[in-house]
């Protein structure tokens, strides 16, 4: 493979495009240039640790070291996931849920692909193993916060007529199954436009990335395939397990629906 | 208006409502099993209740807003959390699953909900016989049922949602407000209705603000304040 390495000067052209933005917002007071500077120094300085980070764990190769970066993907990823939401569970409910999710989902595709599909070695190679999971776990966050975002102000919003149905005899799972459809449904969308998108609308970031350090694109093209259907799957274990999750919070062993456990 | 005999009343359930430390559990005076039975239902807001319903009885339930009529409606139909035993038939609640108590002890919201767009939608092939039959009785008429429920009077919904609550043939009836939107010919379409019911072997308890409602209706009258039943 043959990247053409950029230097510190190819980047400064690029941050002229900055400027300009800024001087564009000064002009005609859209009051957002503070907003973008700060957004850019921001976003360099995060990849500059990430690089460094990564060029360190690459270098060790360690398991600990791997096991490390990704958890802390996890526990990011997670935390997002929990706080997107308007409503609120009792108890960090919205973390314990988000963990679960998060993790199953990532863990579960992650480690799918690395043991069947791509086999580096060794198995946990950083090199395969972060990116894989950075990927995935940018689709899980999309996917799991809009289904409990979805479940969650679904129950709020029908909950007489769900206990109206509760009242008459009918069991939760029933009252409650068109709510956990619309939300698992909900979650699904990012990533069913992705796939519908890719290679005609946009060219997919991987794809792109791969392009762009010299991969042949028939083999760039066989990654992405890989990777639309691991976020295909890890978005789809995210939003049923967001939506199944909320629920079983939300109610309990008599099903009655459980409001009393979201705080206002 | 018609008026059934009250086929049932017990003076000792009412003693043991006031002593409310001594649950006479079963044994009633008339040695019947009652058909819904209460023992120590509490919450946070009040109790414990203890008190007996027997097949063809009317509790009536009166009190200030935001005394918890509502609250108590609903702990009996098992959708709200709460401590203490009730049985049907004798048969303790947490013997049967949550939907199968639900069924046959249904409670009706002051403002009933609907999840169809038309109230029609709401009954099973099953349940359109006693629909059709019973329709009359509440002066409706079936044109209503396949219309859209926004285009419905407040009035005709709430009777629509009587009908639907008695359509699943419940034994226990716990009714809140179930004619507060209603005129004077339509409460009294719907007392006979439930009155009819009584007779049938029907319990029923019932929210109402309505005075004279509950003397028309109820067997009994409690007052619910700070938490306990007390009776009127």
């Amino acid at each position: 493979m043959s990247a053409i390495h950029l230097g510190p000067w190819d980047l400064m052209a690029a941050a002229l495009l900055i400027l300009l933005d800024a001087a564009l917002s000064i002009g005609p007071r859209l009051g957002v240039h503070r907003q973008i500077l700060v957004a850019a120094v921001r976003m360099v300085i995060q990849l500059s640790i990430v690089g460094l980070v990564l060029r360190a764990v690459f270098a060790g190769a360690s398991a600990g070291a791997t096991a490390a970066v990704i958890l802390f993907m996890v526990v990011a990823a997670a935390r997002e996931v929990a706080t997107r939401p308007r409503q609120r569970l009792h108890g960090h409910m919205n973390y314990r849920i988000a963990g679960a999710v998060v993790a199953c989902a990532g863990f579960a595709t992650v480690l799918l692909a690395l043991t069947t599909a791509v086999r580096p070695t060794p198995w946990y190679d950083p090199r395969y193993a972060i990116p894989l999971m950075g990927i995935v776990l940018g689709s899980v966050l999309n996917a799991a916060s809009l289904a409990l975002d979805g479940i969650l102000d679904g129950i709020v919003r029908e909950r007489g007529r769900i206990e109206a149905q509760l009242a008459l005899g009918t069991p939760l799972r029933t009252a409650i199954a068109p709510l956990v459809r619309g939300a698992i449904r909900r979650g699904m969308i990012p990533v069913a436009n992705r796939m519908s998108a890719a290679g005609i609308i946009t060219l997919p970031g991987i794809m792109t990335g791969q392009l762009l350090a010299g991969m042949d694109p028939v083999d760039a093209v066989k990654y992405q395939i890989l990777l639309m259907f691991l976020l295909a799957g890890a978005s789809a274990l995210a939003s049923v397990g967001a939506a199944l999750l909320a629920v079983r919070a939300l109610s309990d062993e008599r099903q009655r629906l459980r409001l009393d456990r979201m705080r206002r | 208006m018609l008026l059934f005999s009250k086929p049932y009343r017990n003076l000792k359930d009412d003693e043991s409502m006031r002593h409310q430390d001594q649950p006479g559990p079963g044994g009633t005076a008339s040695g019947r099993i009652p058909l819904l039975s209460v023992r120590d239902l509490r919450s946070d807001f009040g109790g414990p209740f203890n008190f007996d319903l027997h097949g063809g009885e009317c509790i009536a339930i009166q009190g200030p807003s935001g005394a918890g009529k509502s609250v108590l409606l609903r702990m009996l139909a098992d959708l709200d959390p709460h401590e203490g035993e009730a049985t049907l038939d004798g048969r303790p609640r947490t013997s049967m699953p949550a939907p199968a108590w639900r069924s046959q002890v249904v409670y009706q919201a002051a403002e009933p909900a609907w999840w169809e767009d038309t109230a029609g939608a709401h009954f099973t092939a099953a349940q359109r016989t006693f629909v059709d039959a019973t329709l009359g009785a509440l002066g409706l008429d079936a044109a209503m049922l396949a219309a859209p429920l926004e285009r419905l009077s407040t009035g005709e919904r709430q009777r629509l949602a009587l009908l639907r609550s008695l359509a699943g043939a419940p034994r226990v009836l716990l009714l809140d407000e179930p004619t507060a939107a209603l005129d004077p010919d339509s409460v009294a379409r719907a007392e006979t209705l439930l009155t009819d019911c009584l007779a049938r072997g029907m319990a029923i308890i019932i929210v109402t603000h309505a005075e004279a409602q509950a003397r028309r209706m109820a067997d009994r009258v409690f007052c619910l304040d700070g938490g306990k039943l007390i009776v009127r």
